[in-house]
């Protein structure tokens, strides 16, 4: 596993993370305990089922100015939930194939599948993640303005 | 006002060593709403858990942020430290400083960093967090068991031996299920009626038992530890509190041509009849079809001969209402209609016949009294050829994808049966694999072609025709590439098995997922068996998938012992962190209810207030909190943003991501 | 056409999924003119599946097979020995250029007591 590299001046995106509580977010602390690195950029925000993530969620987020949205759940069949990951893969087909028209880059999205023993892939899919939104650049399109303003 | 206590742990070197803790603490103290925020080496350390106590209490903390490890390990510690220092313990929150950070990240200002974010992000969470209550709902101290078969009888018996209240209700005339049209068992040959019907006594002298026979669910409501159902009482005709089982009125009926469906219709029973001898409750039931009475109106000589006077041609059904903690499904199985597989001629010829009727016609108590004989002339048959896999692992429509398990077994037992009995009788068994893991079972099928002579040929048949009063089974033998044609007396078909066809209503009313086969679904194949994804209800039996007598058992203790598990318990905690709805947004469009994989969620016609007096009825979305698991889905389907999860509310949810944003 | 293509290519004019064979033999239990292929229908879908194509282009049963679609009919997963016969057959025709019977010679050769299914079974066999 290599670390993505992010130079402190250079562009450093910012990366939200919704990981289920009972595979991915585990998968997330596997990798931790096995001491697998990934970026800082990643923030996790834990959510019972991948399910309860609202899309309204991920716009927010990059309305909010965030670079990238990652969600993990469990492997389809492994719901602790029973069916709640199939609601999830629908909803975020949807919602992929929208974004473009929204001025969202497609690839600053990604759905995963994350057990809670795979901390390596994990881990492997965070940097791959990070290094796509690195490539990609900032996310200037739907930052709002007010936030900006504010500052 | 809010008064937020920061807590930060060293966890020793674990976290300190790559996130600069005091720094954290320090830029923490500065978030709006933060009026406390202090660093240790072990937050989880009783003395850590008492520097949170004292702040709490000191500070008058309305939440608090533990910066430590995952919330995975020790929130539910901290939430214990706060409650008892009388801070509601959902008013916690966990910021996953060591797993999600410096355990992964090796720059101690990028670590710091991240650090802050983490925890500000708690913050913003905690700033929402509403007090939650853990609910409690009572538990009823019976289970319901739905099927009387081994399954069933197994379950009711370990459940009532624990000192439960157990009710059976089967839907035929006595308990028994198919074990007790078996002749003998797998892999030790013994009987079944042997060590079934003892079992079946011991149902009915049970003192926590109440076996409701002839009897059918109706309507199953309410939840885990509070069930209540609807039974129907189907009319036997018979006042099942009278009759003494003498059995004078099987003598004395005139209408004798009844199909006994015990015997799988091999033979003739009068129309009112008890199944078979050993019928637990052993009382008799009338078949309104076939009785005279019933269907004329002359007749009434069972009446007339009954001494004990029980015989009442006026009873109706009736039904009773009772209430359960838990369900145990044990509905069993049939074997599959042959009505797409002409080229066994199962339809044409009498002396082809399926597996379960040969049972019978080697069952001493059946219509042959064990001697086994043609059903088309009574002869002797000299050649008995088995077909397996007869509408099992089809996949082309005709029969079940699965293969049903227990026909090889039961096919080896069969030749080896015949062959014993009848050592003049060629027996040829066609087979496309012959599965046989379990204990002892391998041994059993190469005895019966090593000890006994059993012709196991490779190969499937391709068609069974009458010729000259024979029967040519014409198949393969793939072994040696030929096709053979062998003139038998008998053919046996090894018929796929399928759920009984009424678990479907049954699933239907406990909102049990069933698959496409009509098995129903566990709630995780390999660690949680016997339960359904609906909680309080337990699956025994083929109900759930192909199995045999052995694995049946197990199951069903399997269940009782969860049964059991939840019957000691007086109350049942529920997670407070449960979907629920603002009545005001809901418009009653039942998309919620869709989504629940657990049936959480009904509808209710509610009153409410319009103003200047008025009121409207609507029809609102109600979640029950003892069923809700809390996975959300209902959340996120609403097309009104009505529902909402307590403890990971949108609110909270939109403010961890505007925290993270933040720039 | 290289041998791989050609297995492909009997693959694909039989649409029929060898890996679904699970080897029962109801084919070759119900073939009526069993004794007639040197090659048996069973045999005819895991050879393929192998891949030794070289001794179904010489064998007789192709020419042998009623085309009476009892194997088709009787396999419990959907595999088609007979489609594969007929794929095989196909094959060896274009590979001899041939175009066999015509529909104008029919009325000649037609006989009484020839069932219909046989004519069927030559068109199927002879006129690509």
């Amino acid at each position: 596993m290599q670390e993505v590299k992010t130079e402190k001046k250079e562009f450093t995106p910012n990366i939200v993370a919704f990981c289920c509580n009972w595979c991915s977010y585990a998968g997330a602390d596997l990798a931790g305990s096995s001491r697998l690195t990934y970026p800082a950029n990643v923030k996790i925000i834990r959510v019972p089922c991948s399910c309860r993530v609202n899309p309204t969620f991920v716009l927010k987020a990059f309305q909010q100015g965030a670079d990238g949205v990652i969600l993990c759940g469990c492997h389809p069949g492994d719901c602790h939930y029973v069916t709640g990951n199939y609601y999830t893969r629908r909803r975020m087909a949807t919602l992929f194939s929208f974004l473009n028209y929204m001025g969202i880059e497609k690839e600053r999205t990604r759905l995963e599948w994350v057990s809670a023993a795979e901390g390596a892939k994990f881990s492997a899919v965070m940097n791959d993640f990070v290094k796509q939104i690195t490539e990609l650049g900032e996310n200037k399109r739907l930052t709002d303005l007010r936030v900006k303003e504010g500052e | 006002m809010q008064r937020i206590g920061v807590f930060i742990c060293w966890c020793g070197s674990n976290i300190a060593a790559t996130v600069d803790v005091e720094r954290v603490a320090e830029v923490i103290k500065d978030e709006p709403g933060v009026v406390f925020s202090a660093n240790y080496q072990y937050m989880c350390s009783e003395n850590g858990q008492q520097l949170i106590k004292q702040a709490i209490k000191e500070h008058n903390l309305t939440g608090i942020v533990v910066g430590a490890c995952s919330p995975r390990m020790h929130e539910a510690t901290f939430r214990k430290a706060a409650e008892a220092a009388g801070l509601n313990p959902y008013l916690v929150e966990i910021a996953n400083i060591r797993e999600h950070c410096s355990w992964i990240h090796k720059d101690m200002e990028e670590a710091t960093e991240k650090a802050i974010i983490l925890v500000r992000t708690a913050i913003a969470k905690v700033k929402l967090n509403a007090p939650l209550m853990a609910g409690e709902s009572p538990v009823v101290k019976r289970a319901l068991v739905i099927g009387g078969g081994i399954a069933g009888i197994q379950a009711a018996l370990d459940i009532a031996d624990a000192g439960f209240e157990v009710d059976i209700v089967e839907k035929n005339a006595t308990i028994g299920g198919r074990m007790a049209q078996i002749d003998k068992t797998f892999p030790t040959l013994d009987c079944s009626a042997c060590i079934l019907t003892p079992k079946m006594v011991d149902c009915a002298q049970h003192e926590k038992i109440d076996i409701l026979s002839y009897s059918e669910v109706e309507d199953v409501k309410g939840f885990v530890g509070n069930f209540s159902v609807k039974i129907r009482r189907k009319a036997r005709y018979v006042d099942e509190t009278k009759c003494t089982g003498c059995k004078i009125c099987m003598e004395k009926c005139p209408s004798k041509k009844g199909l006994n469906t015990f015997n799988m219709g091999l033979n003739t029973r009068p129309a009112i009849y008890i199944p078979f001898a050993q019928a637990i409750p052993n009382v008799a039931v009338i078949d309104p079809e076939q009785c005279l009475k019933l269907k004329t109106g002359k007749c009434g000589i069972c009446q007339k001969f009954c001494g004990v006077g029980a015989i009442d041609y006026e009873q109706k059904d009736t039904f009773i209402e009772r209430q359960y903690g838990a369900i145990v499904v044990a509905t069993g199985f049939k074997p599959i209609a042959l009505d797409n597989f002409n080229e066994y001629g199962y339809a044409d010829n009498k002396d082809v016949i399926t597996s379960l009727e040969l049972e019978r016609l080697m069952n001493a108590a059946g219509p042959t009294n064990g001697v086994l004989l043609r059903p088309s002339d009574g002869e002797h048959p000299k050649v008995v050829t088995f077909i397996q896999c007869v509408g099992s692992r089809d996949t082309s429509g005709c029969g079940k994808p699965y293969c049903s398990k227990i026909c090889c077994m039961y096919t080896a037992k069969h030749a080896m049966l015949i062959r014993e009995k009848y050592p003049d009788t060629e027996v040829h068994v066609f087979y496309i694999d012959v599965r046989t893991p379990g204990k002892n079972y391998d041994e059993f099928y190469r005895r019966a072609v090593e000890q006994y002579g059993v012709d196991y040929i490779k190969g499937m048949v391709g068609k069974v025709y009458n010729e000259n009063g024979k029967l040519m089974v014409q198949g393969s033998n793939l072994i040696d590439n030929e096709q053979i044609t062998i003139e038998s007396d008998l053919v046996v078909l090894a018929t796929a098995i399928e759920p009984e066809p009424s678990v479907r209503k049954v699933a239907t009313l406990l909102t049990a997922s069933i698959d496409t086969n009509n098995f129903l679904t566990e709630s995780h194949a390999k660690l949680r068996p016997v339960e359904s994804p609906t909680a309080g209800v337990y699956l025994a039996g083929v109900c759930q998938g192909p199995k045999d007598i052995p694995e049946t058992v197990s199951q069903a203790s399997a269940c009782a012992a969860k049964v059991i598990g939840l019957l000691v318990k007086d109350k049942l905690k529920t997670n407070p962190c449960v979907a629920t709805p603002d009545e005001n947004m809901c418009n009653g469009c039942s998309q919620c209810a869709n989504v629940c994989a657990y049936g959480a969620i009904t509808y209710v016609d509610k009153e409410f207030r319009l103003g200047g007096g008025k009121t409207e009825i609507r029809r609102v979305a109600s979640v029950n909190p003892a069923v809700c698991q809390g996975c959300g889905a209902c959340t996120v389907t609403c097309p009104s943003g009505a529902m909402d999860l307590k403890g990971f509310s949108s609110k909270q949810i939109m403010s961890e991501v505007e925290t993270i944003c933040k720039k | 056409m290289t041998k791989e293509e050609r297995i492909e290519n009997i693959k694909r004019i039989s649409g029929t999924d060898v890996r679904k064979c699970m080897k029962c033999g109801k084919c070759s239990g119900r073939c009526p003119a069993f004794k007639d292929m040197d090659i048996k229908p069973h045999q005819f879908v895991t050879m393929l599946g192998k891949g030794k194509i070289d001794e179904l282009l010489e064998c007789k049963a192709i020419w042998n097979c009623l085309s009476c679609m009892a194997c088709v009919e009787r396999c419990p997963r959907g595999v088609a020995p007979a489609a594969v016969v007929e794929a095989v057959r196909d094959t060896v025709i274009r590979m001899q250029g041939k175009n066999g019977i015509k529909a104008e010679e029919i009325p000649p050769i037609v006989d009484e007591l020839i069932p219909q299914q046989l004519l069927v079974s030559a068109y199927r066999k002879y006129n690509k």
